[in-house]
């Protein structure tokens, strides 16, 4: 090896480069791996937005539409249950859906475009499950309190008819309302809302 | 330098024996920037192929993003079977259908450009002519004995094959192909069916690898990266290296 | 180095030679001064086949090993899943990357006695990579379900059924099926994926690992450890890291600009690296017009052809790979370098080279009766630079040059 001196600081400065570049270089390569693992266009074309037939609903009726996967009610409240809701707010967690997630078109007490017809992704907040659809009032098994709603089997969440979560319970927060519109009175087309799709 | 001359002159005697299988191929012109261009394609495709062919790895939501056409367009101009837009774009007859009517059942043109090529498809759509033997009255120049009818035949018109002769190694004549000569004219001129087949082919071209518009837009700014690295490298490279000579 | 560090190093070092291994293998380990670009090729297969890993990690994600499933499942990579296309591209080109940067590894191997005294074991261990690395992408190019995987694999499984007594019963073993079928495709996953990438690692590690042991030769064929400083250290020898590590950055940075320039412009490189008939998904019950092995095959695909008998030819193929392995017995020069070696060497490498790429070429057309003949004079030659070689070189020994003592640049 020769005796020249070495300039330290430049070859410091162009370590530092060559350390900089790649590690940019590393930063561009991991990204496409990483978005590889989003949900694909098929998964996307999957979410598509789904139309419920509501012609036929009994009041106190539910039926399940599968949105994105994912279990969506669509239930024709009473007038019992409508006037259960009022007579809740006191035990629930999140009454006026401040901080829950829905369309700004049903932030209202009964959490819905139309006072009877309740649409809900029907997944408990909390960690995933799916409640169980429970109208009657004071069941054995719930105690005399329950005015009516959803109950989570996994975790012991519960819900009121609105979707609005109890307080004392593990779920943080309502469930969700997805976007929905009527297209006519008797047909819901949920995942879209004519205005920003979801 | 005898070795070397040689050698090419071997691979001299391989390209004139490459060459002189099949008809020749005329050069399709695609230019994959051309939206314009493209979109016609996806007209003709839809009008004049997609009811018997589909092309169901292509969605029609992602021809719509591709090709800049809204997706209120895609379902009013480019589907007409009241299919979802993310759907393939998807044929109605079934296989059994188009065995049928057809001999065998019409394939699926997803990755036909990249199976045979921009040229050979070009040259295909171009070469149907008269044959009064076949089932439709056409046969193809590249595909003897096609199942397929000139599906183009209102836009090109009807043309025959004009041979000429020529001699055999062994003394004899032969009939060969030598042009074709239009006996019945289409809407459009000579020139017109000409782009409109490579707007086809274009479409067909994009319907193969859709990723080739975002790799192709997107190829130099990296090679452009990997150029700047480069430098650094070299430069870190050369610093060490004065300690050694 | 802050005192913390230096504590830190200090207690993994006292658990795991963390310092031995680095000064072992990078900071002292000497290489000769006087590498030139042809040794740019080793760090490259290694940097190709973390490539080849990752990508491949990362296909495995998106792609369904079933014979009903797997051409759709390439295309829904393709068109699908965000960045698809260029993990495949990534993936397809990266294979024949592979080939092209092993193929130059070995003829540097060749032409400077890098598999001579006492080299043995680091050439024996790189032909069992290569080897492996050509069951691997064999086997790899059955995934995309294609026309030329399925009947690809049919003619190669097919090649074993040659085998006198045993044979037909080794090839149905091996597809676990009457034809190339859904079985076939299940386990040639199975061992594309995990089996010989497995194994492909530990090969390395032990190529690596042998040669670390003798050092690396050079474009001289000079020992370098024979003439050692006062310290101990080989004259002619400079430490890998930094002076070889940032060298062979420059040569990333080439490699990755072409490679980089076939992904995103010429990924199918004009049918060679992807098949255009590989397009069709495969058809058991018709065989394209033409069928040929990607390029890195046809070499031998073409001794098989150039023969006209079933076993026999099988046993050419073969033993065209066998010889290799052999190379480190059967030269018998003095020196290793072909800088100075006599002139029969240098002439013998030319005939090789011409003969191994022309038999590519040949392996690639449609049976001709001149490519036949073409094919019959190139194994030929092929055979003759190996077997002929005790021969020759031993006659070369007298016009071998005077080889320096110390290296040159």
């Amino acid at each position: 090896m020769s005796e020249q001196v070495v300039d330290k600081r430049r070859r410091r400065l162009l370590t530092l480069a060559a350390a900089a570049v790649t590690g940019v270089g590393a930063v561009y390569v991991a990204v496409p791996f990483l978005s590889s693992m989003q949900p694909s266009a098929r998964a996307k074309a999957a979410g598509v937005p789904v139309e419920a037939d509501i012609s036929k609903l009994e009041p106190g009726q539910l039926i399940r539409v599968e949105w994105r996967g994912k279990p969506v009610w669509v239930l024709k409240r009473t007038d019992g249950a409508l006037a259960e809701l009022k007579t809740t707010e006191d035990k629930l967690r999140d009454a006026d859906s401040n901080e829950s997630e829905q369309p700004e078109y049903c932030k209202n007490e009964g959490r819905s475009i139309k006072k009877d017809i309740f649409v809900a992704v029907g997944i408990c907040t909390h960690l995933g499950c799916s409640p169980t659809f429970r109208p009657e009032v004071a069941p054995e098994d719930l105690g005399p309190e329950w005015r009516g709603g959803f109950f989570c089997p996994c975790h012991g969440s519960a819900f009121d008819l609105a979707g609005r979560v109890h307080s004392g319970v593990p779920a943080p927060l309502n469930l969700v309302i997805p976007p929905h519109q009527y297209l006519t009175d008797s047909r819901i087309l949920i995942g879209e809302d004519g205005e920003q799709s979801a | 330098m005898r070795k070397l001359i040689l050698i090419l002159s071997m691979f001299a005697v391989f390209q004139v024996h490459a060459s002189s299988t099949g008809p020749e191929l005329h050069a399709a012109k695609i230019d994959m920037t051309d939206k314009a261009s493209l979109q016609r394609g996806a007209k003709y495709f839809v009008n004049y192929c997609i009811s018997c062919h589909s092309a169901k790895q292509m969605r029609y939501s992602r021809v719509g993003q591709d090709l800049g056409i809204s997706n209120e367009l895609v379902q009013s101009n480019l589907m007409f079977n009241g299919e979802n837009i993310f759907d393939g774009m998807n044929v109605a007859m079934t296989a059994k259908d188009g065995e049928k009517w057809f001999g065998v059942s019409p394939p699926d043109l997803s990755l036909i450009a990249r199976s045979r090529g921009a040229d050979w498809l070009y040259s295909y759509l171009t070469s149907f002519y008269i044959d009064e033997e076949r089932p439709f009255g056409v046969d193809n120049l590249l595909f003897s004995k096609v199942g397929m009818p000139h599906v183009l035949a209102d836009l090109q018109g009807m043309q025959k094959i004009v041979y000429k002769e020529v001699e055999t190694d062994e003394g004899g004549v032969k009939q060969v192909f030598d042009r074709f000569e239009l006996v019945k004219a289409g809407v459009m001129s000579e020139e017109e069916y000409q782009v409109a087949v490579n707007d086809l082919v274009a479409f067909m071209v994009y319907v193969g690898e859709p990723a080739k518009l975002e790799r192709q837009a997107m190829g130099w700014k990296v090679l452009l990266f990997i150029l700047g690295m480069t430098a650094v490298f070299y430069a870190l490279k050369k610093d060490y290296w004065r300690d050694i000579h | 180095m802050s005192d913390t560090m230096k504590n830190a190093l200090n207690w993994i070092d006292d658990r795991f030679p963390l310092t031995k291994v680095w000064n072992e293998h990078l900071a002292k380990y000497y290489a000769p001064k006087n590498f030139n670009w042809m040794y740019y090729f080793g760090s490259l297969a290694m940097l190709v086949l973390v490539n080849q890993i990752i990508t491949g990690i990362f296909l495995t994600i998106h792609y369904k090993p079933d014979a009903l499933l797997a051409f759709d499942s390439v295309e829904y990579i393709m068109r699908d899943v965000d960045w698809g296309w260029l993990i495949r591209y990534m993936h397809s080109t990266g294979a024949s990357a592979f080939f092209i940067v092993v193929y130059l590894h070995m003829f540097r191997g060749l032409i400077y006695g890098s598999f001579r005294k006492p080299r043995e074991l680091v050439w024996t261990f790189g032909m069992i990579i290569y080897v492996c690395l050509m069951a691997e992408a064999f086997m790899g190019y059955l995934l995309p379900w294609g026309q030329m995987s399925y009947w690809g694999a049919q003619v190669i499984v097919s090649l074993f059924g040659a085998i006198p007594y045993v044979g037909e019963d080794l090839a149905l073993w091996l597809r676990g099926d009457y034809v190339i079928s859904d079985a076939t495709l299940n386990r040639f996953f199975a061992f594309h994926v995990i089996a010989i990438p497995l194994v492909l690692v530990i090969l390395v590690f032990m190529h690596i690992v042998a040669l670390h042991a003798v050092g690396s030769n050079n474009p001289d064929g000079i020992e370098i450890k024979k003439l050692k400083g006062a310290d101990g250290i080989p004259l002619d020898g400079i430490p890998f890291h930094p002076y070889y590590s940032v060298k062979d950055l420059v040569g990333v940075g080439v490699f990755l600009f072409i490679f980089a320039l076939i992904i995103f412009y010429m990924p199918e490189m004009g049918g060679y690296f992807l098949e255009h008939a590989n397009f069709v998904p495969a058809d058991p019950l018709k065989t394209p017009e033409h069928i040929a092995p990607v390029w890195y095959f046809t070499p031998f695909y073409a001794v098989l052809r150039a023969v006209p008998d079933k076993f026999l030819g099988v046993v050419a193929m073969a033993g065209a790979i066998v010889v290799l392995f052999l190379l480190p017995w059967l030269d018998k020069g003095i020196n290793k370098s072909i800088r100075y070696r006599g002139p029969l060497f240098k002439k013998a490498i030319i005939a090789f080279v011409i003969s191994f790429v022309m038999l590519g070429y040949f392996g690639m057309q449609p049976v001709t009766p001149v490519g036949t003949f073409f094919s019959r004079l190139f194994t030929l030659v092929y055979f003759a630079f190996f077997l002929l070689m005790p021969y020759y070189t031993r006659l070369d020994r007298d016009k071998e040059l005077p080889v320096p003592e110390r290296v040159t640049d």
